[in-house]
């Protein structure tokens, strides 16, 4: 117990010395956090309606379309390479392993806070762990976000017991830490999925372009391609940010695995929309198929053709340009199918995101930048801290 | 199961089931907002304080330019969308067939709103402990034997209450007797698997604001083969895995004897 508090107590004294010596950067995010946190307790005495523009026609807006969807799209990246490193034998892709984790940690942890916003009654939010409803997908969502967190929780624990020295806790961990990949990545597979099995209940209302009965499996691979993409454009600023080595000999592989994954992922959506025959949708003109083209074109065909090429794996800027461009192509596939796809009735109130709905994404994203610079800073994160046996205290 | 027939092609327009809702309900009056649109219609939507909803419509019917009223509430679908939407249950569909919301159990992440074909679902934007919204079909009244209080107070008999099966055989039988009355469709009788509220009409209704694309299938059946696949993956994964692990990590101890244990 005692050591437990001096723990918590060392965390929070390093945390607030972080903070006091932070750089310029980070305090601006600091203040964006603080603006948006102040929104968030407005919405606590007002309601979510003095805060946003979400109305009855449109129940979900960008804080589902992002911090939920596009948040556990891009915290993908902890299962590919978790898996990669521990379960398909990639080794010496061990160093990229902690970062991705962390990110993807932080991802989870992150969307649970954006539900805090999102949730009319938030502090019912563990009623689907005991009210039970097997046939909603939601429900299986809920506890897919809880089991995965803990799981990242575990994967995530080796870096700290490091930090403080903790030999038995680690060794513990070690015990279990296979399997735990193995249930993540389980986890990982179900909850990406099931967030496209969510739209599988409107045929009526998302466009055609995007409703199929495959959804669920175009939401995994396209998870699958921007967790790969993720891991390159995360460790690419990480480099430039905290002016350290850059880990492209590793990189360039991962570069080298996206075009097949998103080629399974272009032959799906095309051989999908064949099928369904609703091809001549993407040719007529409007918002729809114009967001459909941008997705297929800049998130897809664009980093195949430049991925499959070897110069261009090796340049750290143009992998970094082309993980990009799919990180791009996969959030914008999780707007159109919430929001830019969803065909409202005529009598219905139009929707656009209220300036504070932005504020209260941007307070999210702020407190993942802070948290991050801070655990990067103080943890066994990096190789070259994991391996110098570094421990604090 | 219990049930409504509306019929739109005897409502003259009068609201007093949207008054009768309010009094029964306890539903705060809202204030009369302009809008682009029918003209005499108010409010424009259902909302918190709006179960049912009375559209003017100017349409052309029998040859000359009309008044054609539409009625918008909640459907009470036999396999409804937003209850196995909910994650936690808060809405059910009672044997009475009324589908009702459970107050204590809403998480409000208005899965509900977004599921429902008919744009039902209201939530209380305003509130610092919101609650969805919709009609109850009167359960409370249901329960001691009353009639709901809109099929109550209709003058001319437009709402009538009763078991489903006879409102659909009632339906059937005016439509038979009747036919240049009304388009020849019971609306809810099949769409996304039935409903219990059925409705007739005289002008086409997609002109009344009904969304005419919706699939005969219920829509929980659209979501039930990827839910039933879970199991599947489950297992599969793990034993994929596993096997996968054992036969790398046998092969990486061969190749790796004498090296030093690297991190797990
Ligand atoms: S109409 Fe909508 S709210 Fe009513 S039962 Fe059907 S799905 Fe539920
Ligand atoms: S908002 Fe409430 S009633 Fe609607 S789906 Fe969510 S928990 Fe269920
Ligand atoms: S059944 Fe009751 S709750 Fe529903 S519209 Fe009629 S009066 Fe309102």
């Amino acid at each position: 117990m005692n050591q437990l508090k001096a723990i918590v107590i060392a965390l929070v004294r390093e945390f607030i010395q972080f903070l006091r010596t932070s750089s310029v950067f980070l305090r601006i995010m600091m203040l964006i956090f603080v603006a948006g946190f102040a929104t968030i307790l407005y919405r606590y005495l007002f309601g979510i309606g003095a805060i946003s523009n979400l109305n009855d026609a449109y129940p979900w807006g960008l804080w589902i379309s992002f911090d939920v969807l596009c948040g556990v799209a891009l915290a993908a990246g902890g299962f590919t390479t978790a898996g990669a490193v521990h379960i398909f034998g990639g080794k010496k892709y061990e160093p990229l392993a902690r970062p991705a984790i962390l990110t993807a940690f932080l991802g989870y942890l992150l969307v649970i806070g954006a539900l805090w916003v999102d949730l009319g009654r938030p502090w019912k939010i563990w009623h689907p762990m005991v009210l039970w409803q097997p046939h909603s997908v939601m429900f299986e969502v809920g506890w897919c976000v809880m089991l995965y967190t803990i799981v990242l929780a575990i994967e995530f624990s080796p870096a700290f017991f490091e930090k403080f020295g903790l030999e038995k806790a680690r060794n513990a961990v070690r015990s279990f830490y296979v399997p735990g990949v193995i249930a993540g990545m389980i986890l990982s597979t179900l909850h990406q999925s099931s967030l496209g099995s969510l739209f599988l209940i409107v045929p009526h209302k998302l466009s055609p372009i995007w409703w199929t009965p495959i959804l669920p499996l175009m939401f995994f691979v396209s998870a699958v391609a921007v967790g790969l993409a993720m891991v390159i454009f995360e460790s690419t600023i990480a480099a430039k940010a905290f002016k350290r080595e850059s880990e492209i000999h590793l990189l360039k592989d991962f570069g080298r695995a996206i075009p097949w994954v998103l080629m399974v992922y272009l032959v799906m959506k095309i051989g999908d929309l064949v099928a369904r025959q609703q091809v001549m949708l993407l040719f007529e003109m409007n918002g729809m198929a114009v967001a459909f083209w941008i997705e297929l074109l800049v998130g897809i065909l664009l980093p195949i053709a430049i991925l499959t090429q070897r110069d261009a794996r090796e340049d750290g800027r143009i992998l970094f340009g082309a993980a990009s461009c799919v990180i791009l192509g996969v959030v914008l596939n999780r707007f159109n199918v919430s929001m830019i796809g969803m065909r409202s009735q005529a009598w219905q109130t139009p929707y656009f995101p209220h300036l504070l709905e932005f504020l209260v994404t941007a307070c999210v994203i702020a407190a993942g930048i802070i948290i991050y610079a801070y655990v990067v800073k103080h943890f066994p994160i990096w190789h070259e801290a994991a391996h110098s046996g570094h421990s604090a205290e | 199961m219990k049930g409504f027939l509306i019929d739109n092609s005897k409502c003259i327009g009068c609201r007093a089931c949207m008054v009768a809702c309010k009094q029964w309900n306890n539903l705060t009056a809202s204030k009369p907002v302009f809008f682009s649109g029918p003209g005499y219609q108010n409010p424009r939507d259902l909302d918190a304080n709006n179960f049912t909803l009375i559209t003017y419509n100017e349409l052309e019917t029998g040859g000359r330019m009309n008044w054609v009223f539409g009625n918008r509430r909640c459907m009470h679908c036999n396999d409804p969308g937003c209850a196995s939407a909910c994650p936690v249950k808060a809405l059910e569909k009672t044997p009475e067939g009324a589908v009702y919301w459970n107050a204590w159990k809403c998480i409000g992440c208005r899965y509900c709103m977004f599921a429902c074909p008919y744009h039902i679902p209201t939530f209380e934007w305003r509130s610092a402990n919101p609650e969805i919204r919709k009609c109850t079909m009167c359960y409370d009244r249901m329960k001691v034997g009353m009639v709901p209080s809109c099929a109550k107070v209709c003058p001319t008999g437009a709402i009538l209450f009763g078991e489903r099966a006879d409102l659909v055989a009632e339906a059937e039988s005016r439509l038979r007797n009747n036919p240049s009355a009304y388009v020849h469709q019971i609306y809810g009788k099949d769409e996304v698997g039935g409903t219990c509220v059925l409705i007739l009409s005289e002008a086409p209704f997609d002109q009344l604001g009904y969304p005419t694309d919706l699939p005969k299938r219920s829509l929980p059946s659209y979501t039930a083969q990827a839910m039933e696949a879970i199991p599947g993956v489950v297992v599969g994964l793990g034993l994929v895995l596993g096997i996968t692990y054992k036969l790398i990590n046998r092969r990486g101890e061969v190749a790796a004897a004498g090296e030093k244990g690297g991190r797990a």
